[in-house]
């Protein structure tokens, strides 16, 4: 939608005068974040008094310090990365697979499948967890990093995405290479595949959003805090240390700044994903 | 690539008989079908529908998950329609979605049409909005109990210097709930500006323009044009954003804990005390089927309403 067509007013201000609109509320949006930031650079005097300091005139690392020495932090760190690694994986491969299984190949029940599997996507995840636990724990996967990549490892949205991206590729191409003698799996990964890339950004996208910033199932799943990832140890820091706010926005930041960065730089990609996320829903 | 191609060319010259070879290859696609699909049917079944079956066994039983749990019936069921903590956590999370799905909808709205013109720094802006989107409840839930630290929070500091005395905030019974409503929002909104825009750049050029010739104003064109390209992403927000506020929890966890006097506990957050903490697995879980239930009854709701509006547009 183009703006509409307005008549030619006397242009009063070097530029327009939405941005008296635009600006402030955009700041709204970004001066907690831009707290978080100061904040973690602040040292808890500069913090603790009323009013606090808006300005600091010194920069501290003693947050950092603090979240370094007490807590596992870079521990916590490498057990997000490895999960949201294996699990964006997981659902890449085998959501290419099931996706492109459901939309060309012809097998008996995949109809009825494909509708059970989507009706898995409704329910809520209140009413699996307790069973959830009870399985990982007989698989002795509770309290490891295992408990939080398989339940996810495919998501039937993952598998639904892939099926609607596969359906819309035209069918000449893969036939082409399949008469060709190419083997189905070798025709999948060098022709359908590298034309699924925007269906593979959204998959990675969507599925590395909703494992980096869980809390509900590794609150659940894991007790021993070597094993916490970065939100439930974030989580459980900040209940330990309600006054050291400096060390607490300096491991918030930390836990914060690889999904700021992805965004930063894949900004297109994030966005298009959860617009069609929503359209497709 | 090319390579691969004159490798398939000269592959196929023996082949005397392409239909033939070409039936048995085709024999072969179900079973290839079955081990594309299985690692997926295998983990979306086992982990989604058997689950679900268990639960709702579980939630007819008395069960603390250790020693072997006895049948109940639908005990555990009577006794939630009983339980004041069960009925404040029902009430709490009702309170929550009716002012966050309607607020985040029409800020959404609002925002978007704000941020869809070409302007400078148009970019900036629309960055700014979406970025909180993206932060985990967790973060904003620890960033928020800073800023709004009843001691040394920036909340009360900017409210000090409009001579407007400090508020306990998360600490005030009174006023938790709302300001959870209000974090939710921060980072809310940014969603469903995200879908509007989409929306609202799908809408043809010369529709509005059309809509401008034949002297419709703003208001006209909007009410008209605009608003009613974009009821499908009215009604997929709604539905989302009231599954959403239904089954809040991360960021109670991590702010409130239910607190102060219990004013923020809702159902998942009871669900989930009960489960792990007082391990009462079976009433749990018979609170998380009546949340199931609720969630299924509403978008059941919604979509027959939308197939109904589909139905009258199509008429018409």
């Amino acid at each position: 939608m183009t703006t509409l067509p307005v008549h030619r007013r006397r242009r009063w201000l070097p530029f327009s005068p939405w941005h008296f609109v635009l600006a402030p509320v955009s700041l709204l949006f970004g001066l907690p974040l831009v707290w978080l930031v100061l904040s973690s650079f602040m040292s808890n005097a500069q913090i603790n008094r009323f009013p606090p300091t808006i300005i600091p005139h010194s920069l501290h690392l003693d947050g950092y310090r603090y979240v370094l020495d007490n807590a596992l932090f870079p521990r916590w760190f490498l057990n997000s990365a490895i999960v949201a690694v294996v699990v964006v994986i997981g659902n890449l491969v085998f959501g290419i697979l099931g996706g492109y299984a459901f939309a060309r190949l012809r097998f008996g029940g995949s109809r009825a499948l494909l509708a059970l599997m989507l009706g898995t996507l409704v329910i809520p995840f209140q009413i699996t967890m307790i069973p959830t636990f009870l399985i990982m724990k007989d698989l002795g996967l509770v309290d490891t990093l295992g408990a939080l990549m398989v339940p996810s490892l495919v998501t039937p949205l993952a598998v639904f995405l892939f099926r609607q991206f596969f359906l819309s590729l035209p069918r000449e191409v893969e036939e082409a290479a399949w008469m060709d003698g190419c083997s189905r799996l070798r025709t999948l990964w060098h022709v359908v595949v590298p034309m699924a890339r925007p269906a593979l950004g959204t998959v990675a996208v969507l599925t590395f959003l909703a494992t980096w910033n869980d809390l509900t199932w590794p609150l659940i799943a894991i007790n021993n805090d070597h094993n916490y990832t970065l939100q439930l140890g974030l989580a459980t820091f900040q209940g330990q240390h309600r006054t050291e706010w400096s060390a607490v926005m300096a491991g918030n930041l930390i836990a914060v700044l690889p999904v700021l960065i992805a965004f930063l730089a894949a900004q297109r990609t994030f966005i298009r994903s959860l617009a069609s996320s929503a359209v497709k829903g | 690539m090319k390579t691969q191609f004159r490798v398939a060319v000269v592959n196929r010259e023996p082949v005397r008989d392409p239909a033939r070879s070409l039936r048995r290859r085709r024999y072969g696609e179900a079973s290839t079908a079955w081990s594309y699909v299985l690692p997926s049917v295998a983990i979306i079944l086992g982990l989604g529908i058997v689950p679900m079956v268990w639960s709702l066994v579980l939630s007819l039983q008395s069960s603390d998950l250790i020693t072997p749990a006895q049948w109940v019936g639908l005990k555990n069921y009577e006794t939630l329609s009983h339980d004041p903590n069960f009925r404040a956590a029902v009430g709490h999370t009702l309170i929550y979605t009716a002012l966050f799905v309607p607020l985040s909808i029409a800020g959404g709205l609002g925002l978007a049409l704000l941020l869809n013109r070409k302007v400078r720094l148009i970019g900036l802006y629309r960055t700014l909005v979406f970025v909180p989107f993206v932060v985990s409840a967790t973060a904003q839930g620890v960033l928020f109990s800073f800023i709004f630290d009843s001691h040394f929070g920036l909340a009360n500091a900017v409210l000090h210097w409009f001579d407007i005395p400090a508020q306990g905030f998360f600490a005030d019974k009174s006023q938790a709930l709302y300001l959870l409503v209000l974090i939710a929002l921060w980072s809310g909104v940014g969603f469903c500006v995200v879908v509007y825009l989409a929306g609202l750049q799908d809408i043809p050029a010369e529709l509005v323009e059309a809509a401008s010739i034949d002297g419709a104003g703003r208001g006209a064109t909007f009410r008209f044009v605009v608003w009613p390209a974009l009821r499908p992403m009215t009604v997929f927000l709604l539905i989302w954003e009231t599954l959403q506020s239904l089954q809040v929890f991360d960021m109670v966890f991590v702010t409130t804990r239910g607190g102060p006097l219990e004013s923020t506990t809702v159902v998942v957050f009871f669900v989930w005390q009960q489960a792990f903490e007082v391990f009462n697995a079976g009433y749990a879980a018979a609170g998380a089927y009546v949340l199931a239930f609720g969630l299924l009854v509403l978008s059941i709701g919604i979509r027959l309403i939308r197939r109904g509006d589909e139905r009258k547009v199509s008429r018409r």
